[in-house]
């Protein structure tokens, strides 16, 4: 029943937002953020890290076609509950009150968006997850359209289009495979599992899902609609698309492309661990050479999913635990982020390299808090980023060392532009004498503090988010191998 | 039989009230006309009634005529909100649509070739005298030229093919004509082959799909905005029930001859559809080439012709009718404002009627069949039947088509909700927000809930 919880929460309280007053719809925001994270803490106590989903609900929804409204959680939706429940917060809180023009739409929409996204992330029917999954895009839409900036609508329209055009084909593969289950067919991702399905077949199906997946990612080259859309996206925007809606892509590889098509992962994976690494050393080079603030954050955080997507074909239990606590982690680095960034746009009113520079001097504790996120990012030990990155390299090397030399060039790459980041606006001399801004203020502590706390606690303790999906991700490789043993065998 | 008599009987009242110059009582009159029809027309649900051997009311034939009535309802109660104090032909309007509606009863019941022929040829007549009701307006005037030159040479074809069909099976009756085709399965003449395609021709103009579609973008333009949402709905809901009927009961036998020549045209049709839909800056031209577009779509049903496609095919004319209804609506409360028919027409509508950039917005993400709205069950339905009968493919192509789409019907929404726009204020009667609202709702409720219609079929 949490996990019914978990979505009726959202739903709820955009009903309230709707029907209250629009000076109230943040606050009330808030507290449905804050319940649902309650409510996801809760169901973690009661979570026994096992393979199989649990606190679920399952009720017919279509019987006629045996779709049902099927939601649970295992492992490996835990870890992206988790951080569903735990960002959602810090993206309502990320926008000053003043600053949002229509907030009664603005905050129902993006109730509704976390309602997508943990339907996403708990839906054991297949249906029902693609349903989830698109829903997520029209909420996201409108807050990055509507309260985007210059540019934001073609930009917008080119993003939905690509995502939808990617999750149009998963829809055809979602239905093929419903009629290829015996019986009277059932949409449940659990009986898609025991398909036995022709070595052609399992190609087409990879692809179909692969590419709804590999836009979401974005793995190149399907990524073209990514730097744009994180640069003229609100910062709330962003932080969702970065911090939690890219997940809903990798969390399709594991949930469903590994374990439907082994044979399909086993012909096309390397294709695909190589078009990850390809995305990877393009956008690090890339990201060096931006001057705006959020396209370097763009850039290098298509970097780092990439090097998540890559360990997830690695196909070993290495790569895919390390995606899983990577993806948890990102998402606390990124959403940092670009709270830091937009509060260095807040006071000096550009994100241009060039229009910056000795912040460290007239902020310190912006300067602090910024080098811990950005040591987070780079993966320096002791903080979160280290362990997911370091798993994540060696399940690829296990599988491929050449590839992972590649792929590790991301750490160098990342290290490098972060560095130079950091040197050009927060070192050396002060660029627009005018602005004497003030440092972080009270909700910005409130808000960058917790964050800095995880990346540390992370950083120390991976174990509690390790253990989590342990098991799930275990379960994941069985089905797996088992079906194909030839495949890591 | 009843629910013919009575279409039949008010619309003569209602042509009688024409001359007697007194409009008031026309509106309760058609509405309380339609419910008496639907009436009757449920009560006959599960009987599988046969009338004068000619025509069958089976729940196939109630469903879909229903489905007619409540569209035509929805019509009459809009253009009455919106045109009874201008259009000096008001009374006229309801009797048409009466009258047609019987054409549409006779279309989707027909078991007789002839009664089919009847029955299309009562819908078309009443819809050319629709298309031209400005009749002081050019573009009204050549829409209805257009619609009747090209709808007669249609009938031709359909005539033609009935003919042919005629002297090979020597009856009209749609079971005999199945019967010969069941015995000469392997290897049918030509002359019926030839018989089946002129037939299908006919048909194929009256749903506009391409190469057959020339007419749809002028016609839709010229006439008044409410008639082309009549067109765009119950017509069209009517030509595809009686073009599913006959392939389903009639020629499916002889599948093997046409299916290759339904899957081109769809293919066709979808990218003709769609690709023009781009281009156009016209609402109603954007939204004739989306019709076109869905009867492509509409035509992958006609691959896997039987029960189990009825219900699909219902849902689809429903979802899709619900939203063309409601696109069509908003477009005419516009046009009733400002003479501007492009995209611009919407700059800033949110911020000058909410009612109705929401509803239009729900519309147009039916249309694009974007889950929750109805339109993605409705296309779901259909796709899954085509995949279920092994026409992967094709659904392929109609899934890169619908993403296309999404594009033309996005514009008018960024327009309503992004851009600036004059301070235009619209003012609805509270009636016309009440039906917007339940169109929206019922919108929502059976993409949420598709199980409540499929339950019913």
């Amino acid at each position: 029943m949490i996990a019914a919880g978990l979505l009726l929460l959202p739903l709820l309280f955009t009903f309230i937002i709707l029907v209250t007053a629009g000076n109230y719809s943040r606050n009330i925001a808030m507290i449905g953020a804050l319940g649902n994270l309650a409510l996801v803490l809760f169901g973690w106590m009661q979570f026994d890290n096992g393979t199989t989903a649990q606190l679920y609900l399952n009720l017919m929804w279509v019987p006629s076609l045996g779709i049902q409204f099927q939601i649970g959680i295992d492992g490996i939706s835990m870890i992206l509950v988790l951080l569903t429940g735990f960002l959602y917060p810090f993206i309502i809180a990320a926008t000053p009150k003043a600053e949002v023009k229509h907030p009664k739409s603005f905050y129902a929409l993006m109730l509704t968006m976390q309602l997508g996204l943990m339907g996403v992330f708990m839906a054991g029917d297949a249906f029902l997850f693609y349903v989830f999954y698109e829903l997520t895009l029209i909420p996201v839409y409108f807050i990055c359209a509507i309260w985007g900036g210059e540019r934001s609508i073609p930009v917008t329209l080119k993003f939905f289009i690509y995502t939808l055009a990617g999750s149009l084909f998963m829809l055809v593969a979602i239905i093929y495979l419903y009629f290829k289950t015996p019986g009277n067919h059932s949409f449940s991702i659990e009986s898609f599992y025991h398909l036995s399905l022709s070595a052609t077949e399992q190609s087409w199906i990879f692809w179909a899902f692969f590419l709804a997946f590999a836009v979401k990612i974005p793995i190149f080259p399907f990524h073209t609609w990514q730097p744009d859309t994180y640069t003229v996206a609100p910062v709330a925007g962003s932080m969702l698309l970065a911090g939690i809606m890219l997940k809903m892509g990798v969390y399709g590889l594991i949930r469903l492309v590994l374990p439907i098509v082994p044979d399909g992962v086993a012909a096309w994976g390397n294709t695909a661990l190589v078009l990850c690494i390809i995305g990877i050393v393009y956008a690090s080079l890339i990201a060096w050479r931006q001057h705006d603030l959020k396209r370097i954050v763009a850039y290098s955080s298509m970097a780092h999913v990439g090097l998540i997507a890559a360990g997830v074909f690695a196909l070993n239990s290495y790569g895919l635990q390390g995606a899983m606590i990577q993806m948890f982690n990102h998402g606390v680095n990124v959403v940092a982020m670009f709270l830091l960034i937009d509060i260095i746009e807040r006071r000096y009113q550009t994100r241009w390299i060039g229009e910056l520079g000795g912040i460290a001097g007239q902020m310190k504790r912006l300067s602090v808090i910024f080098m811990v996120v950005m040591l987070g990012s780079i993966g320096l030990p002791l903080t979160n980023g280290f362990i997911g990155e370091f798993l994540l390299l060696m399940g690829i090397f296990s599988h491929n060392g050449w590839m992972s030399a590649f792929a590790g060039s991301t750490l160098i790459l990342g290290a490098v532009y972060m560095f130079r980041l950091y040197r050009d606006v927060f070192l050396g001399e002060v660029k627009d004498h005018k602005i004497t801004p003030a440092d972080t203020m009270g909700w910005e502590n409130y808000l960058l503090i917790p964050l800095c706390i995880v990346i540390i606690f992370m950083g120390l303790f991976p174990a509690v988010l390790l253990n989590v999906s342990a098991s799930a991700v275990q379960h994941v490789l069985d089905i797996f191998n088992n079906v194909n043993p030839v495949v890591n065998g | 039989m009843n629910t013919l008599i009575t279409l039949s009987a008010a619309g003569i009242v209602a042509m009688i009230g024409s001359v007697m110059k007194s409009r008031s009582w026309v509106l309760p009159f058609s509405i309380a006309a339609l419910i008496i029809a639907g009436w009757f027309a449920a009560i006959e649900w599960n009987q599988n009634m046969i009338l004068f051997g000619a025509m069958r009311m089976d729940n196939f034939a109630i469903a879909f005529s229903v489905v007619c009535f409540i569209t035509a309802t929805f019509v009459l109660i809009f253009d009455h909100q919106l045109n009874y104090a201008k259009n000096e032909h008001y009374t006229e309007v309801h009797a048409i649509v009466l009258f047609s509606l019987t054409g549409v009863l006779v279309m989707v019941s027909f078991t007789s070739l002839l009664m089919l022929f009847l029955g299309v040829e009562i819908l078309s007549l009443s819809l050319y005298v629709l298309a031209g009701l400005h009749k002081r307006d050019l573009l009204s005037n050549e829409s209805a030229l257009k619609y009747f030159l090209m709808g007669s040479f249609s009938t031709g074809f359909l005539l033609f093919g009935i003919a042919m069909l005629y002297g090979a099976t020597g009856s009209f009756m749609v079971s005999d004509i199945a019967y010969y085709l069941g015995l000469h399965k392997a290897q049918p003449e030509p002359f019926v082959v030839a018989g089946i395609i002129m037939l299908m021709i006919g048909l194929l103009f009256k749903v506009a799909v391409a190469p057959f579609h020339f007419w749809t973008p002028d016609v839709y333009q010229g006439a008044p905005t409410m008639v082309t949402g009549y067109m765009a709905t119950a017509g069209k809901v009517a030509a595809f029930a009686a073009l599913l009927r006959l392939f389903q009961f009639g020629l499916s036998p002889a599948a093997a001859s046409y299916q290759s020549l339904i899957s081109a045209v769809a293919l066709l049709t979808m990218f003709i559809g769609n690709i023009s839909a781009l281009y156009q800056k016209g609402i109603k031209r954007m939204l004739a080439y989306s019709s076109i577009a869905h009867a492509g779509y509409l035509l992958l049903a006609l691959l896997t012709a039987h029960d189990i496609t009825n219900g699909t095919v219902l849902f689809y004319s429903i979802a899709y009718s619900l939203a063309s209804l409601t696109a069509f609506t908003v477009v005419a409360i516009l046009q009733s404002h400002k003479a501007a028919d492009d995209v611009s027409a919407f700059n800033g509508l949110l911020k000058q009627n909410p009612l109705l950039a929401l509803t239009f917005a729900i519309a147009m993400f039916s249309l694009a069949g974007i889950p929750p709205a109805a339109g993605f069950f409705a296309k779901f339905y259909i796709f899954s039947a085509a995949i279920r009968e092994g026409w992967t493919w094709i659904v392929v192509i109609a899934v890169v088509n619908s993403f296309i789409s999404v594009y033309y019907y996005f514009r008018p929404m960024i327009a309503a909700f992004m851009m600036k726009g004059h301070e235009t204020s619209y003012t609805l009667s509270i009636g016309t927000q009440v039906l917007l609202v339940v169109l929206a709702v019922l919108t929502i409720l059976i993409g949420i809930l598709p199980g409540m219609l499929t339950a019913l079929i």
